[in-house]
């Protein structure tokens, strides 16, 4: 099977969408003139045309809504927002439109469309550094993904687009370059499955996204030490899929939960309520969450590097669950 | 364009006031809950743009959505049932006054953000473009937007008007300027108070009488003429007059009773009756049958609703999803 980038991934998801139906459609910031500003479309207007991808305006709102209205009409549309903190300003068109046109008008009305939305850091310093898949994931009618490894990347892309409903496509920058065996054909992978990515039996590492290829990289370090970590690879945060990281909890008791955002009121402080809530029967020691310190992002290499999460982040706190430690989160 | 029916442009506009009339009584019966915002003194702007637009053709509005919905053809009795709240709905009593829509009839719903539906608006615009120039469809319909001047200040208004000039879409913004912005006037929320020069870099447009139902009806016809035929968008600000609060509940302190009884003689369901007294399309006998007639479709719209059943509390879990997963 081809070894693949997580970016050529989605590229061939898309590229593979766009042939199969001509109602899909790309529409972004920079995807035309400027050639995709991370390259996970670049080439496509060669490819497909000028129609069929097309360069917007910065008017987040707009573009966003203007998606919304096509698929409305009947179109597929991809909207690329270029990076999650721009679609900040799309969030009334997300939340207030895409997530409940098709509730509030009684099943009258579809909105089947796919917002990517890249995230990340390097030194970018606070607006461009910030997570908040939480704020989708909390909003009932949207679907949310964000994919950790490039074959779900692929199958999950094309799932998205055939998908009726909006889904948010969290798409990390930072694991753009991660490798993974990719198959050359088309497939989807389901929206709305978590995934046991590795058996174990001492504790079960939760994540997704970025934080996925990290906690496979603590996963290898532990077992050295002779620690057997289980990991569930969300992939899903809306409808999120509870069942294999209860069926690993049972096992293993314990939990490390790694997501790759501020802790608190976080994805992960779901995750760790619905572990109390239904995995209580099972839990042995109090659970920990790792992701960024609670501070808005630093622009210095050093503060940056110390203020987000690393394999290392979640080896520690795999050991402080088997020392039976609570854990503080900190804030200001 | 075709040609215009003033007894039936009549006949609906006295279907609103009176639909309108009950709902308030309703209200006041705590029978439709939530908000209710009425579209008593603005008929003519519904029944004279609405009557101008073609089955193929779309419509897009905001959340005071009665009058655009009952211009449209939707039947009176699931839209009280949707007031109501009850199975029986246009939205299966989950969206209330804010949001009646018909899919078959190509509205697209009363929306309730202001001025956020302009978005979708254009995107639905953006969409019969598409299906024409991609898609290779013989698809010639337009877009018809209203909202208020109180939507005309924000940024997606700019976005919206942005895109649909950038993109020459086949759209027609319609501003119901009724001078107040819930209970803020004109002057107060806006340096532009002639709303059309809002839009005037990007598309041409124009002021006109909103309360008279020919005006509008000739100059809509003419707008939506401009788009359908690929000179892109159009601007109609028709001028008019809430008569009654920005919702039921509204003590309208920002304006005085007099106020709004020297507006009454501008009322365009007057005006027009007058015009079909003089014209000789009209009598007396014939007025009040159509009166009576009216009274007893939102009366039979009433019973409907009262009959209908609540929604099964298993409807709060449908339709969150089209495909549930």
């Amino acid at each position: 099977m081809p070894v693949i980038t997580f970016m050529e991934a989605l590229r061939q998801a898309l590229r593979d969408a766009m042939h199969a139906d001509e109602r899909v459609f790309i529409i972004g910031e920079d995807v035309v003139h400027y050639d995709s500003a991370y390259g996970v479309t670049k080439g496509f207007v060669k490819e497909f045309g000028d129609k069929r991808i097309r360069d917007m305006p910065i008017a987040e709102a707009g573009y966003a809504g203007l998606g919304i209205g096509a698929a409305m009409n009947g179109l597929r549309p991809v909207v690329e927002m270029m990076t999650t903190n721009f679609a900040l300003l799309a969030l009334d068109m997300i939340v207030n439109h895409a997530a409940k046109i098709h509730y509030m008008f009684g099943g009258q009305f579809t909105v089947p469309i796919v917002f990517r939305l890249p995230n990340g850091y390097g030194q970018l310093s606070a607006t461009h550094s910030q997570a908040f898949d939480n704020y989708y994931a909390y909003i009932p009618g949207l679907k949310v993904v964000a994919p950790g490894t490039p074959y779900d990347a692929k199958g999950m892309m094309r799932a998205a687009i055939e998908d009726p409903d909006p889904v948010i496509f969290i798409e990390h920058t930072g694991i753009y370059s991660v490798k993974g065996e990719v198959p050359e054909e088309s497939y989807t992978v389901p929206i709305g499955k978590s995934n046991l990515l590795r058996d174990g039996k001492d504790v079960t590492i939760v994540c997704y996204g970025r934080m996925t290829p990290m906690v496979q990289q603590a996963a290898e370090k532990l077992a050295e030490e002779g620690i057997d970590a289980a990991i569930v690879d969300l992939r899903t945060l809306r409808p999120l899929d509870m069942e294999p990281v209860i069926e690993s909890f049972r096992k293993t008791n314990r939990a490390v939960i790694a997501t790759e955002e501020w802790t608190s009121v976080g994805v992960g402080a779901e995750i760790a309520a619905r572990l109390y809530t239904e995995g209580f029967d099972y839990i042995d020691a109090p659970i920990w969450r790792v992701g960024f310190d609670e501070v808005p992002m630093p622009y210095a290499k050093n503060l940056e590097t110390a203020v987000v999460p690393h394999p290392e982040s979640v080896i520690d706190a795999v050991k402080q669950v088997l020392a039976g430690k609570t854990q503080r989160i900190r804030q200001q | 364009m075709d040609k215009q029916d003033l007894l039936a442009d009549y006949r609906t506009m006295l279907l609103i006031r009176s639909f309108e009339e009950h709902c308030q009584q309703q209200y006041t019966r705590a029978r439709i809950g939530g908000f209710l915002h009425l579209y008593v003194g603005q008929e003519a702007v519904a029944v004279g743009a609405i009557g101008a637009l073609k089955p193929q053709d779309h419509l897009v509005t905001h959340y005071r959505d009665h009058g655009h919905a009952l211009a449209r053809g939707l039947d009176p009795q699931p839209l009280m049932a949707e007031l109501f709240g009850r199975q029986t709905g246009t939205s299966k009593g989950k969206g209330g006054s804010m949001h009646f829509a018909d899919d078959a009839k190509h509205f697209w719903g009363g929306y309730a953000i202001v001025g956020a539906h302009l978005l979708l608006a254009v995107g639905i615009a953006y969409g019969i473009q598409y299906k024409r120039e991609v898609l290779g469809q013989d698809d010639d319909g337009v877009v018809m937007c209203f909202f208020g001047d109180g939507a005309t200040n924000g940024g997606e208004f700019y976005e919206a008007i942005s895109l649909a000039a950038l993109y020459k879409l086949p759209i027609v913004f319609l501003c119901e300027n009724n001078e107040f912005a819930m209970g803020t006037p004109l002057s107060v929320h806006t340096a532009v108070t002639e709303i059309h020069k809002k839009a005037s870099p990007f598309m041409p447009g124009e002021r006109i009488n909103g309360n008279d139902v020919v005006e509008v009806r000739e100059k809509a016809s003419a707008a939506i003429e401009h788009a359908r035929s690929g000179q892109g968008p159009y601007f109609i600000e028709a001028m008019t007059y809430r008569l009654r609060g920005h919702s039921a509940a509204d003590p309208q302190m920002y304006r005085t009773r007099e106020d709004i009884a020297a507006r009454r003689s501008n009322d365009p369901i007057e005006l027009l009756k007058q015009k079909l007294l003089d014209e000789g399309l009209l009598d007396n006998k014939k007025a009040k049958k159509i009166e009576s007639e009216v009274e007893k479709e939102v009366e039979a719209a009433v019973k409907f609703a009262e009959e209908s059943p609540a929604p099964e509390l298993s409807e709060a879990w449908d339709d969150i999803y089209a495909q549930p997963l």
